[in-house]
């Protein structure tokens, strides 16, 4: 045994060293930003415009997106952008990356929350240490972030999947929900209006099952198959969720329910493209995410210049999409939902 | 145990190397100065790494995987393993989320958690030592089984309200440090595992068990019970670490600590347990999910996305068991050439 150990200190020394290297390789490249973030700082005052993105997951089409969007606002006003996340998601796993950027001391932290409730804490600590923080997409409770940026109201997107659904099925049927993860905030938010506005004024479509397909294309992909399966009279799916949307689709597309089971939603166009070019989809909303993450850099900016404060009806330009207003509960809203089809889905490339 | 006769006759000195390589050059040791190495480098190539805070949150987060690590390196030098440990931590988040909202006072429902977590151990414990079935297909199975029923007891929602003095307890650190409070119970229950483990025929025993259990049977210890009480032990640990994993992140989920188990193995395996059983300490196992901690920390800080901070910490567990492997097989070659050479020189057993 003890001979066997000597030999393994070896090993494992030669593993420490491999390591250590790659830490400092890693650490240098990590100062190298961190100095172009400084250089940064001193063209545009003394204000701290180092921002971190922080989506739900990494490796999301629709946060790469938005989180373009809001490096090119960022490289227009002169900061520095970072993007960092968790490969799965979930909201503990969220937390350390909101404590890594309070150590870091950024300036402001844009964030879609995994959860409402689950980051108050550390966002808290993260804005006692003086981040701003914004959040974008998914909302934290109110009081746990300094403004929120809304991509439409929920009552508009509700109600613009199911005035499409309720077109493509001929208003009568039964239809399903594929929504991304049991917590999401916003889809659990956009569901439950969804079902006010069918029982309002949709009286003849019955919503039979909501299905979860936590935001994962296998996982979508099969929940979409075992929908189909045990509802046969199923007329048309709304999935809310762009990974949802593109797996639903694919399966139909390769299905004998093409072109029968009518599918909408909110959906990429780079995604869907092929599937409406197909005619397995008529049509579908979204905002657009990279207007999102570029109007979120540009109010992140305006609270860290102190242009803003996070007050109703404070005022602040955002480059290319003009001047904003910050609304009730501290809220600027994007704008309405955008329909995409066959017509219009060529001029767009996000 | 048959020293009283065999004592006074017998040397081991060709064995026996002097006390201090026997202590220093351990595989443990090497973990720990690994661990050392990486803090250095961290030190000097990552920015803000030298805050408290990063203390503070490192040791915050990484407490659940300490805490449940304890009883699994017990169970693994055993040859057993729980793949269970995080599912009973959702379970008893869950628990606690639901009794605290019914109104229990929160020190009873936190009790009545760590109860849940008993009994979720003595599950896996019956199973395993009075049914006699494999422990690795025992605890997939409940795995699933014990998530499943906190999920369901929990549905999609989140428990999101406790009482702030628990909480803000949870949170807190030693006053005058930047040490989690959280660190007291550790370092007790660290202590206690310690001692049963290494100072007690108990703990000797499960060594016995992991080198060959019918050995171990025919040599008077009794394998079922001893496992028995394993189980126990983890799912009561794994019931308190989901008190404190609620309180720490104020929210009762279902999917709370998901995959967790596989964190809390790979540090344990890192610190230097034989999967095989019979052979670890629970030094190098706490160094080793300090180790994982403190490198996910330094990399986030230095700016390296999840995915890398993934490949690194594999890579390292990869290497650490191939090490061990490939130089336990060096070893085993020089110690049989050395046994020919000596003639009828005993073997250790590993």
């Amino acid at each position: 045994m003890f001979g066997h150990s000597r030999k393994g200190r070896l090993g494992v020394t030669a593993t420490a060293l491999a390591l250590g290297v790659a830490l400092v390789a890693s650490g240098c490249s990590g100062t190298g930003s961190d100095d172009g973030g400084s250089g940064a700082e001193g063209g545009g005052g003394d204000a701290n415009l180092a921002i971190t993105f922080l989506p739900k997951n990494l490796g999301n089409p629709y946060f790469d997106t938005s989180n373009a969007g809001g490096e090119e606002a960022i490289e227009e006003f002169g900061g520095t952008y970072e993007e960092v996340g968790p490969t799965e998601a979930s909201p503990t796993a969220q937390v350390s990356y909101v404590q890594t950027a309070a150590q870091q001391g950024v300036g402001a932290l844009v964030i879609s929350a995994n959860d409402p409730e689950a980051l108050c804490d550390s966002l808290d600590e993260a804005r006692s240490a003086g981040v701003k923080v914004v959040t974008f997409d998914s909302d934290t409770n109110p009081e746990c972030r300094d403004l929120f940026i809304n991509q439409a109201t929920a009552e508009g997107i509700a109600k613009a999947q199911i005035e499409l659904i309720s077109e493509q099925i001929g208003d009568a049927g039964q239809i399903a929900v594929l929504s991304a993860s049991a917590n999401a905030t916003n889809q659990n938010a956009w569901i439950e209006l969804m079902e006010e506005e069918l029982a309002a004024n949709h009286p003849d479509i019955e919503l039979v099952e909501v299905v979860y397909g936590d935001d994962d294309d296998q996982t979508s992909f099969d929940k979409t198959a075992a929908l189909l399966q045990t509802y046969p009279e199923l007329k048309g799916i709304i999935s809310p969720t762009t990974v949802g949307i593109a797996a639903a689709a694919r399966y139909l597309s390769t299905s004998e329910y093409k072109g029968k089971v009518a599918l909408t939603g909110l959906g990429t166009p780079n995604q869907m493209r092929e599937y409406v070019e197909d005619g397995t989809v008529t049509s579908f909303a979204l905002w657009n995410p990279a207007d999102l993450g570029y109007l979120a850099a540009y109010a992140a900016q305006a609270l860290i210049t102190g242009e803003i404060t996070g007050e109703e009806g404070d005022s602040f330009e955002a480059g290319k999409l003009g001047s904003y207003e910050v609304g009730e509960g501290a809220v600027v809203l994007l704008g309405d939902p955008f329909v995409f089809n066959a017509e219009n889905i060529g001029e767009f490339d996000f | 145990m048959t020293a009283t006769t065999a004592a006074p006759a017998r040397t081991y000195q060709l064995h026996t190397r002097p006390a201090w390589r026997r202590i220093l050059l351990t595989r443990e040791m090497a973990i720990i100065a690994l661990l050392v190495l990486v803090i250095v480098v961290a030190l000097a190539g990552v920015r803000n790494f030298d805050s408290p805070l990063t203390v503070t949150y490192l040791l915050r987060d990484t407490a659940p995987i300490l805490l449940i690590a304890l009883p699994m390196t017990l169970i693994i030098i055993t040859e057993e393993i729980d793949l269970s440990v995080a599912s009973i931590v959702g379970l008893t988040s869950v628990t606690t989320g639901v009794l605290a909202q019914g109104g229990w006072p929160f020190p009873l429902a936190a009790a009545a958690a760590v109860v849940v977590g008993l009994a979720c151990g003595f599950v896996n414990g019956f199973l395993v030592s009075v049914v006699g079935l494999p422990s690795l297909a025992v605890t997939i199975g409940t795995l699933a089984l014990f998530r499943g029923i906190a999920v369901g007891l929990l549905g999609t929602t989140a428990i999101t309200d406790f009482p702030e003095f628990w909480s803000d307890l949870a949170k807190a650190n030693i006053p005058g440090t930047p040490v989690p409070a959280i660190m007291i119970p550790f370092v007790v229950l660290a202590i206690v595992f310690a001692v049963l483990l290494h100072f007690t025929p108990f703990g000797r025993s499960l060594y016995a068990i992991g080198l060959n259990k019918d050995a171990a049977q025919f040599s008077g210890i009794d394998v079922g019970r001893t496992k028995f009480i394993l189980f126990v032990l983890s799912g009561g640990v794994a019931g308190f670490a989901g008190v404190y994993f609620t309180l720490l992140y104020s929210n009762a989920r279902g999917d709370n600590a998901m995959g967790m188990e596989l964190l809390v193995i790979a540090a344990v395996l890192l610190g230097g347990v034989s999967i095989f059983g019979g052979r670890g300490a629970l030094h190098g196992v706490i160094a080793g999910v300090l180790l994982i901690g403190t490198l996910g920390s330094a990399l986030r800080l230095a700016g390296i996305t999840s995915d890398i901070i993934n490949v690194i910490t594999g890579i390292l567990l990869v290497l650490s068991v191939v090490s061990s492997s490939v130089l336990a097989w060096i070893q085993n070659r020089r110690a049989a050439a050395l046994g020919r050479k000596n003639g009828r020189r005993a073997q250790s057993p590993d």
